[in-house]
């Protein structure tokens, strides 16, 4: 069996994988929602209906898809560098960290001033923190996929730390969890009365500057460079270890906005759930995207749908919801297969 | 209990061992992937899916030893799952992996739902009983230790001399480090270096399958979420720790399993003044700070990583 390189696919094509790929996802998962006992269109239909089928289902996908879109555009930026973050649940919860130390009263600012100061040091927090692995790589040649695995199973320890130590509510019976943010520091809702909030629509904006960074600017250009031929780029005068610091500071600094988005925009605390693996999750979703910043909205909230989907559907058909972290990781590889199918033909001789 | 009186107790060592055992199968396991050239990062959850397996098998009215099969059987298949994307497909093996991570274990879980629907409690089973080798295990501390273990643990330690005398006694073990090492030298010999590599990765999956297993039928009695930990992950720092060396990788788990139990029993003589989570953090911590100390003279297999094309060079 071979590969054979073919030439680059028209764009309707290259949307057509995606698509084929979530096809052959839905083949696959509905043996298990056959072993459950239940039928596969009957609970795909009610997974849609539950993300999409309603105003309450869509805002609740669109609630789900913001941290995600937020990781997802992370792990975008470091993978297309072919830098391996795989710690943006632990830049996650420092996000979440470094909003409750700011916005629980310490500054007395007023919001205009306030959200911006709480965003640039949840954002530089999240930088140094991949910042470390990314000189672990670069000086040490230490493989950052472990650190940042391990940096996560630390950094979860630590917020636990935290809760039940000096971040934890005097207030709150006894439960390891902030105090809320002030009202200075909160995300305002896009509705009134509903969960979907402004952490949605600066996820949106970040996209589209990360979209405009990559494209258009000379640090993205090196970070492709980069991540397509690591000595081909030193060889033309590229500074790969800089442009590898610069991408880990901006991958770092995304991910950590989930967690802001999280505390500031929803749940107003932190806590120990406050991600159910968004970090993981967002290599689905930038995997999905195929890397590509402004797809990446579309795949987060994908994705989200099918969490949310899912969470209606269990309590209809007797099928765990567990389904919908079997469909997105088996997507995941589906969807690696498609990217491969689109740049090489496989002759079986 | 004075801190350094602990590393002289009987039962310290004893549960040193223990939890370095499902440590020594999956870094076994790891490291025949990564000699012939694959780096296995669906090494977590196929440690999560066998610990299921095993303790499922056993649970349905399965023999112990039908169970740690069982798991081994499913640790394999993943095997092969991660071998097809990334040998002859030559796919990403970080992506690969991650992917094989989520997909184990988000399948154990589903699995795990559906046939325990309403249990809020794991159910228990009668797991592996320590079986001490007379004689042995009367020797103080050293055979107190190492021969009153279960024999899944004395199984452990047989894996690492099999795969040291496999890797380093016989031609597959020749070709598996060759493939690793220098592909298109294993390929002029007329050796398929893709049915060498995903060989060894189905081999090794089932080994990482069989340490996850240990922790439900022979540390513990029932299997619960998040059970491996990280422990996985551990393992590849520990493959890297031993430089891809099984008797290295086995004192390198040895001696992070003994850190482990140390920072047990000082989390209880300290009373209660270090908050837990800075124990909890050690081995973590640890792992890295031993990834930092052998980085600069770490010999990696020189085709770790790198897709082998036929006829490609």
């Amino acid at each position: 069996m071979r590969l054979e390189p073919k030439p680059a696919p028209s764009l309707a094509i290259t949307l057509l994988f995606p698509l084929a790929a979530i096809a052959t996802t839905l083949m696959l998962t509905s043996i298990l929602v056959l072993a459950a006992g239940a039928s596969p269109l009957s609970v795909f239909y009610l997974v849609a209906k539950g993300a999409a089928g309603s105003q309450f289902a869509l805002l609740e996908t669109l609630t789900r898809a913001t941290p995600l879109i937020f990781t997802g555009l992370a792990i975008a930026v470091a993978f297309r560098a072919k830098l391996w973050n795989i710690g943006a649940e632990a830049q996650l919860y420092i996000g979440g960290v470094v909003t409750v130390v700011l916005g629980t009263g310490a500054l007395p600012l007023p919001s205009a001033i306030l959200i911006p100061v709480i965003m640039v040091a949840v954002m530089a927090a999240g930088a140094l923190l991949l910042l470390g692995p990314a000189v672990l790589k670069t000086r040490f040649g230490v493989d950052e996929v472990v650190t940042t695995l391990l940096l996560n199973f630390i950094i979860l320890l630590f917020v636990s730390m935290l809760l039940e130590g000096v971040l934890k509510d005097p207030m709150g019976l006894g439960w390891p969890q902030s105090q809320k943010v002030i009202a200075e520091a909160q995300l305002p809702r896009l509705i009134q009365g509903k969960r979907l909030h402004y952490g949605f629509v600066i996820a949106l904006v970040s996209a589209v500057l990360v979209w405009v960074v990559m494209k258009k600017t000379v640090l993205g250009y090196e970070m492709r460079a980069v991540g397509h031929n690591p000595e081909g780029a030193r060889f033309v005068g590229i500074p790969v270890n800089r442009a590898l610091m610069k991408t880990a500071l901006l991958s770092g600094g995304l991910a950590a906005l989930a967690g802001f988005s999280e505390v500031s925009g929803l749940k107003g605390n932190l806590t120990l759930d406050l991600s159910p693996g968004y970090g993981y999750t967002g290599i689905v979703v930038a995997m999905l995207a195929m890397l590509n910043p402004l797809g990446v909205i579309a795949s987060a909230i994908f994705v989200a749908g099918i969490f949310v989907g899912a969470d209606a559907m269990s309590r209809a058909a007797r099928v765990p919801s567990y389904i919908a972290d079997v469909m997105v990781a088996t997507s995941l590889l589906t969807m690696v297969v498609a990217i491969l199918l689109t740049r090489f033909r496989i002759r079986w001789r | 209990m004075d801190a350094l009186e602990i590393l002289f107790t009987a039962s310290f060592w004893v549960a040193a061992i223990r939890i370095a055992s499902p440590l020594i199968f999956a870094t076994m396991g790891e490291l025949i992937c990564e000699r012939a050239g694959v780096l296995n990062l669906g090494i977590e959850g196929i440690m999560t899916a066998g610990a299921f397996a095993g303790w499922f098998t056993v649970y349905s009215g399965g023999d112990l030893w039908a169970g740690l099969l069982v798991a081994a059987l499913v640790g394999a298949m993943f095997g092969l799952l991660h071998a097809t994307l990334t040998v002859p497909l030559g796919l990403s093996q970080h992506v690969v992996g991650i992917g094989v991570t989520l997909l184990a274990t988000s399948l154990t879980y589903y699995i795990y739902r559906l046939a325990l629907p309403e249990v809020t409690s794991p159910p228990k089973i009668e797991p592996f009983q320590p079986l001490p080798i007379p004689g042995l295990s009367s020797i103080p501390v050293v055979g107190e230790a190492l021969f009153t273990q279960t024999p899944l643990t004395y199984l452990a330690f047989v894996s690492v001399a099999a795969v040291a005398w496999i890797l380093y006694r016989t031609p597959v073990g020749l070709a598996v480090r060759a493939a690793g090492e220098n592909p298109s030298a294993v390929e002029a010999q007329g050796i398929s270096v893709t049915g060498i590599r995903m060989g060894a990765v189905v081999v090794g999956s089932a080994l990482m399958a069989v340490g996850g297993a240990f922790l439900t039928t022979s540390a513990f009695n029932s299997f619960f979420f998040q059970m491996i930990n990280g422990r996985g992950w551990i393992c590849i720092a520990l493959v890297v720790f031993g430089s891809w060396r099984p008797g290295k990788a086995l004192i390198g788990a040895i001696l992070f399993a003994a850190f482990d139990a140390y920072q047990v029993r000082l989390q209880q003589i300290s009373g209660g003044i270090v908050p837990y989570q800075v124990f909890l953090m050690m081995p973590y911590a640890l792992s890295i700070l031993a990834l930092i100390l052998v980085a600069r003279r770490a010999a990696y297999p020189k085709a770790l990583m790198i897709p082998y094309q036929k006829g490609e060079r």
